[in-house]
């Protein structure tokens, strides 16, 4: 078990490495020159001005070391400089990314709860209306935008029955105790987590559905039920069990692509996280910005991969063998 | 499922000629015209695809031109669905828009499978090392985060409609490759392939003629499926303002209209319909298919 691991702890540490190279890559290869985009904002520069900008920025050596610079820099946990803020990159991410993990944390798991119960039952009667409600959910929740579907909620919920704010995290004049902050939080959270949350439901009931159903049909359920079991025991001791073994998979490595998931709803409720970020560094063409969140992202994908490994391994004995 | 599985009993025939035997697409095509919902589905894509295409022609107005008060709610004024915030017609957007969206979705669609199909075919059929370089290719797309790769993608190389098409080709085709990868894997361990390899076919007449064939059904879903995907991710990026300046897609138009929601909500409520209904359709006829080619798998 620990050399898999480490088979794929070292695969992890490539990936990264790849994803910073064309990083890299795309800065060169996009069409644009950072420091004419410089001397055009500043109005005009010698040619001498021009050559010691190219000098400072490092931009005059060879490729091969640039990017031996570059990934230097980005080992010592610097991803650059945005050239909107004019702060580093790191800080950006680090003063965004809570808001991001609350809103997800809180969608995927209501989710992924409603979403095994309703999954669950429609395995076991397939004509039930909740089986249907199902069927409707997942496809409904596969053909809407996402971002539509957080605009009809706050045109339904804010506007037309205004009772949960437009957008935001806070309120600007509450705030005044620490519980007072929290429920402030957790109201501005409601819609923006129920718009993420009903995307991934319509994924996880459907999951679950299959995922039991095969499970069903299994020689040990059978063996269960002939030995006179009660159908509750069955179903929810031995069926359950096994049959929430990809939704758990699943949630791991949906949670690593938190980020991606998160930029529309996030940029529709104005919520402070990092997709909110990605959104208005495209506006601002904040290129540093940008490809820092992407890396941070791809750093968090391959930490979800890796923890939903070890943890598959855990609860799932029969990967141990292979 | 043989043919004759589809003969009756000798009994039940004697005295009448056998009937002909059906061909694989036709069976496909009967189970799918009994799916009310799959049919249902392929009205509404039928119905939308021929308003785009002739719809520009026939009502004629721009969906550019300010043509009236901004902001009018529908039915206040000779164009139906209302206007934007810039008096645009919107129902003119809906229709010129429809041509955008799909086009894209389609061509993005074309090139996710093109990719996925190809890097899945040569991993599968050669397997070994060429195998291992492709899956940690695909691994490695696997792990950008496609929203965000496309986003980077649009912005550094200018958003037009072909840079559109082709970020989102490539942020999309990594499942597809491992469904490829997996039929191939499948099918070439299949006696007729083996059959096949031993008269001398070649590499190429394997994977194209012998074995590609034998692998579509599960990959014409996926192409199905990927356009509508494909449509949801350009209404993505356009809502996030990564659109072509040139063209209006139904995206674009709940972006630009987005601001103005407490003043109109049928700004963005009309385009968000038409992309829900597209892709709704699609889906329904991707599963339709699905049914139909995999009748074992109903219900899932």
């Amino acid at each position: 078990m620990l050399t898999g691991l480490l088979r794929k702890l070292a695969n992890a540490v490539l990936l990264l490495f790849a994803v910073l190279v064309l990083n890299f890559a795309l800065i060169h290869i996009a069409p644009g020159d950072p420091v004419e985009a410089l001397v055009g904002e500043m109005g005009g520069a010698t040619p001498e001005l021009i050559a010691e900008l190219r000098e400072s920025f490092g931009l005059d050596q060879p490729l091969y070391v640039q990017i031996g610079h570059y990934l230097g820099r980005v080992l010592q946990g610097d991803l650059g400089y945005s050239t909107y803020y004019d702060q580093p990159v790191t800080h950006l991410i680090a003063e965004r990314i809570g808001p991001t993990l609350l809103l997800v944390t809180v969608a995927l798991l209501w989710a992924i709860v409603i979403g095994t119960i309703l999954g669950v039952f429609s395995a076991q009667r397939r004509n039930s209306w909740i089986s249907h409600l199902v069927t409707v959910l997942s496809l409904a929740g596969f053909s809407a935008p996402v971002f539509w579907i957080g605009i009809m909620l706050i045109l339904l919920l804010s506007v037309a029955y205004p009772i949960l704010p437009i957008s935001g995290m806070t309120s600007t004049e509450t705030a005044t105790s620490t519980i007072g902050y929290i429920l402030d939080v957790a109201h501005h959270l409601v819609l923006p987590a129920l718009t993420l949350g009903l995307i991934y439901l319509a994924f996880y009931s459907r999951l679950s559905r299959t995922s039991m159903l095969e499970v069903l049909e299994t020689d040990y359920v059978r063996t269960a039920r002939a030995k006179g079991l009660p159908k509750r025991l069955v179903i929810y001791k031995h069926a359950l069990r096994n049959a929430v073994l990809p939704v758990v998979t699943f949630a791991g490595l949906q949670f690593g692509q938190v980020i991606s998931g998160a930029v529309l709803v996030e940029t529709v409720f104005a919520w402070p996280g990092l997709g909110t970020l990605a959104f208005e560094s495209i506006l601002r063409r904040d290129t540093p910005t940008l490809l820092g969140i992407l890396f941070f992202s791809a750093l968090m994908v391959v930490v979800m991969n890796l923890l939903t490994d070890v943890i598959y391994r855990r609860i799932d004995p029969r990967i141990k063998a292979t | 499922m043989s043919v004759t599985d589809t003969t009756p009993p000798v009994a039940a025939t004697a005295g009448k000629p056998l009937p002909k035997p059906v061909s694989p697409s036709r069976q496909v095509w009967q189970m799918f015209r009994q799916n009310h919902s799959a049919m249902i589905g392929l009205f509404i894509l039928f119905a939308i695809i021929v308003i785009s295409i002739i719809g520009p022609s026939l009502y004629t107005v721009s969906p550019r031109d300010m043509v009236w008060m901004p902001l009018t709610p529908p039915g206040q004024s000779e164009y139906l669905l209302g206007t934007d915030y810039l008096g645009r017609d919107l129902l003119a957007g809906l229709i010129n828009g429809g041509r955008v969206t799909i086009t894209i979705g389609f061509s993005a669609a074309v090139l996710t499978i093109l990719i996925g199909v190809t890097i899945g075919a040569l991993a599968g059929f050669f397997g070994g090392r060429i195998d291992n370089v492709l899956m940690r290719v695909t691994e490695f797309f696997q792990v950008l985060p496609n929203l965000l790769f496309a986003m980077v993608v649009v912005m550094l190389f200018s958003p037009s409609l072909i840079n559109i098409a082709i970020a989102i080709g490539i942020v999309s085709w990594t499942s597809t490759a491992r469904l490829t990868r997996a039929e191939f894997l499948k099918i070439r361990e299949m006696d007729y392939v083996k059959a096949e390899r031993s008269i001398g076919a070649g590499n190429a007449r394997l994977i194209w003629k012998v074995i590609l064939p034998n692998a579509a059904p599960p990959l014409i879903v996926v192409a199905a499926l990927s356009i509508g995907s494909a449509i949801l991710f350009e209404a993505g990026l356009s809502f996030l303002g990564l659109s072509d300046p040139n063209a209006m897609s139904w995206g674009r138009m709940i972006g630009d209209n987005r601001p103005y929601i407490l003043d109109s909500s049928w700004g963005v409520t009309f385009p968000g319909i038409a992309i829900f209904l597209t892709v709704l359709a699609i889906s329904l006829v991707g599963d339709g298919l699905n049914d139909a080619i995999n009748p074992k798998l109903r219900q899932r």
